[in-house]
């Protein structure tokens, strides 16, 4: 267990501080929504982000990666959380590396991971097919035909789908809907024939596209892991996802905890700083309480993956209810305490708001890990 | 870190070897021993028990050893505490001189008070009470009246205390006093230590919603207290009082996972209590509530690790400041769960209808509004993170 950070992870924690901020601020986030960019990230960010090592933290030095683990990828999420910094990061190089990782034949990985911790690959997980994060239930279609598959379904919430070079696709090749046996994971090139994707427009101006798979043929060899026995695999990339986009959204949270607390002493009504008012000093304070209980529960969250695998579910089903909650808290609050300027678009907590929004519904809102949570307490 | 392993191989055994088979099973209050004159040991066993810890020097396992402490570190203090936790030993003493007063005079006590009453804590002979809080005197403890007069060799102390915990049964009283009437409030304040025999102090007590009258009210009429008893400089006892806080609301942000009653926990209670339909408790808000105490309590946990590990690396962070609020707030969230869980049995007073784990769990969900009050209450403690924390203008 570690609860502190040591000393390479800070120094981690304060090259990626000063990076994002002059490379990646949030204005960064609006001029890709202004400017109604295509890709919606900046791809030389990206490059210069694989240069420092972060699309290979959480890979083995075997395969050209940094080797940091989690707890360091914590920090640096921990900061684009901090700055609505738009890359392919989480999609690619945290859950579709760890599918590879977990699941992958030796050949896949040497194939695969050495691009993806360059930068030069990017993959995406196409799983959910309702509006409600539903793992198991799958209706996407994989048929054995010779030696390849056809894909036939619809996937939505392909998190930077629309971008990816390669998506992993969760296709059923037995049992019924909510089965988790049965399914297997394709690797599938967006650009394959009988594919289209299409970008959506989320609230929070990053990126994430739907997705239809008509008669996609894929060939044996491209199948991640074993046939019909993805869901262990998948679980647990999943539960890594939830760690990492957790962390993410402590640095939401904190930098609009944070912008707030200094406005809180900047800005004056009645002929006093309103910061001085108890009713929202109170409110500020249960804040800065839950914070530091979220924080907590991130550190171990971090440090269980690497270290102890098997505490993994329970506490990754923790970190993501405890941050759902947290940022929807801290975001909420932001808004209300800057008064009409907080609903302006023109005031950047906005763009926190909505990015909180997006963050509760990837792989899991409240309801879902609570319901997990109690289900893996035995109750 | 390997010594810190042979460390916890040697406190496991030796506890193995000394604490009696009867120490190591759940501790009723009432067998709970809070030594003093009036401290009775519930068994022969306790008895040996707490003396063979004493000698040990582990009463006390992180005191220095020349006041009869145990010269632990931090690290070794967690790791002998784990070990007690695990074997399920009982704690062989209570107590508000051992929780707050000593760490406050190793901090400000003379190397005379020290000898005197750090060993006299250790050796179970003196219990001590906290006389902080007053009538006219709680959220705002700087405003006190209760004053203590300079007379050449002694203080006249006159006035009164209240909420005084367990004042009939201590030997001694660490009090708040004003000593300088025209100072600044918190600058006229000194803290004296009073031995509860001297003529003048008589105590009443108080009835609590939970049926319990640990509560006193604390009288001093002329009390004469030797000048020796003043702990740190004269006026200065604003800053005493302070540091001793820090212990108070550490330890009771501790409450819930130390309850020393035989209170039921919510997610075995539900099994007793709820229906579970194919292996699921049945209720779905319940259900909900069950696992968001838990996960609360998971989140508590950690932080209480965090904040040791930061202690120990020497970083700061604001986490040891919320953990009373939080602490304190999730007592109360899991009383009313456990009340909620149990239904109408969660209702019972007192007789043989009930048992006595259910009624222990009906007077703690009493008690647990005490917890937010008591040590400063959770608007205060807000406050104190408003000020100290976030730094908001006041
Ligand atoms: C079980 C128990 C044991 C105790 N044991 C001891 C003991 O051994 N020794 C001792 O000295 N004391 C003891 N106390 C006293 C305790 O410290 C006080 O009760 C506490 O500090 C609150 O003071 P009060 O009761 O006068 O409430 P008040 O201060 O009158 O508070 C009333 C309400 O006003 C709110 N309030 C007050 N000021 C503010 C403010 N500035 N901002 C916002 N809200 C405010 C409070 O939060 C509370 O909700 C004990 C109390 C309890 C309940």
């Amino acid at each position: 267990m570690a609860l502190v950070l040591n000393e390479e992870q800070r120094a981690l924690r304060d090259a990626a501080h000063d990076f994002l901020a002059s490379e990646a601020p949030v204005e960064a986030l609006r001029k890709l929504r202004d400017d109604r960019d295509p890709l919606g990230y900046a791809p030389g960010l990206w490059q210069q982000m694989a240069q420092m090592g972060w699309a290979s933290i959480i890979l083995p030095e075997s395969y050209g990666g940094l080797d940091f683990g989690f707890q360091g990828l914590g920090v640096v999420l921990e900061e684009t959380g901090r700055t609505l910094a738009a890359s392919p990061l989480f999609a690619s190089a945290v859950v579709g590396a760890s599918a590879v990782l977990l699941g992958g034949s030796e050949a896949q990985k040497e194939a695969l991971l050495p691009a993806i911790a360059a930068g030069e690959l990017t993959l995406a997980l196409a799983l959910e097919e309702s509006n409600h994060h539903r793992p198991t239930r799958i209706a996407t279609t994989a048929v054995a035909s010779a030696d390849s598959f056809i894909l036939n379904g619809d996937k939505c919430f392909v998190l930077d789908g629309h971008s990816a070079d390669k998506l992993l696709v969760v296709a059923r090749s037995a049992g019924e809907q909510d089965d988790s046996e049965g399914l297997s994971l394709f690797l599938v090139d967006r650009q394959a024939s009988g594919v289209t994707c299409t970008r959506t427009h989320l609230m929070d101006s990053r990126n994430a596209a739907s997705l239809s798979l008509d008669n996609v043929s894929v060939a044996a060899a491209d199948v991640i892991g074993e046939v019909g026995n993805a869901w262990p695999v998948l679980e647990q990339v999943l539960d890594r996802g939830r760690v990492a986009i957790a962390a993410e959204m402590m640095g939401c949270a904190l930098e609009c905890f944070e912008r707030t607390v200094a406005y809180l002493k900047e800005r004056e009504q009645f002929g006093a700083l309103i910061g001085s008012f108890q009713a929202l000093q109170h409110r500020a304070s249960h804040m800065q309480a839950e914070l530091e209980l979220a924080r907590s529960v991130i550190m171990q969250a971090l440090s269980v993956v690497d270290d102890s695998p098997e505490e993994l579910p329970r506490m990754a089903s923790l970190a993501k209810a405890q941050l759902n909650e947290l940022v929807k808290l801290v975001s909420n609050e932001a808004v209300q305490m800057h008064g009409g300027i907080g609903v302006t678009d023109e005031l950047e907590i906005g763009l926190f708001l909505k990015r909180a929004r997006v963050t509760m519904q990837i792989f899991g809102d409240s309801g879902f890990h609570k319901d997990r949570y109690a289900t893996l307490c035995g109750y | 870190m390997e010594d810190l392993e042979q460390f916890r191989l040697e406190v496991r055994q030796w506890l193995e070897a000394n604490c009696p088979e009867s120490q190591r099973q759940p501790m009723p209050p009432e067998e709970q021993y809070w030594g003093g004159r009036r401290g009775k040991f519930a068994s022969e066993d306790a008895r040996l028990w707490f003396e063979r810890m004493r000698d040990k020097g582990w009463v006390a396992p992180e005191w220095p050893t020349e006041y009869g402490g145990g010269g632990l570190s931090p690290q070794q203090g967690k790791i002998l505490a784990e070990e007690m936790k695990a074997l399920r030993c009982r704690k062989p003493i209570f107590g508000l001189g051992l929780w707050m007063l000593g760490p406050a005079l190793l901090e400000y006590g003379n190397e005379e008070q020290k000898q005197r009453h750090l060993r006299a804590i250790v050796n179970g002979e003196a219990r001590w009470c906290q006389g902080y809080s007053e009538p006219g005197s709680g959220s705002d403890l700087a405003s006190l009246q209760c004053k203590a007069e300079d007379k050449g060799d002694h203080f006249l102390v006159n006035g009164s205390k209240i909420w005084t915990t367990k004042a009939d049964q201590c030997d001694w009283i660490f009090c708040l006093v004003r000593t300088d009437p025209d100072a600044k409030k918190q600058e006229g304040i000194s803290f004296l230590l009073i031995d509860m025999d001297d003529p003048g102090i008589s105590t009443t007590p108080i009835e609590l919603i939970s049926g319990e009258s640990e509560f006193c009210q604390t009288f001093f009429d002329n009390v004469k207290v030797p000048k020796e008893n003043l702990v740190g400089e004269l006026n200065q006892g604003w800053s005493v009082a302070k540091a001793l806080l820090v212990h108070e609301r550490k330890l009771m942000s501790e409450i819930g996972s130390d309850s020393p009653r035989q209170v039921l926990v919510p997610n075995a209670a539900a099994r007793e209590y709820a229906e579970f339909v194919d292996g699921r408790l049945a209720d779905p808000e319940l259900r909900r509530r069950l696992a968001e105490y838990d996960m609360r309590m998971q989140a508590i946990g950690l932080t209480h690790f965090r904040t040791f590990e930061e202690k120990v690396a020497g970083q700061r962070s604001a986490a040891p400041l919320i953990m009373k609020y939080a602490g304190t707030e999730a007592e109360k969230q899991k009383s009313e769960l456990l009340l909620a869980i149990m239904g109408s049995r969660g209702l019972g007073w007192e007789g043989k209808e009930f048992s006595e784990a259910e009624i222990d769990t009906v007077r703690n969900w009493a008690m647990s509004y005490a917890m937010t009050i008591a040590g400063g209450t959770s608007e205060i403690q807000l406050n104190v993170i408003a000020k100290n924390v976030l730094q908001l203008p006041q």
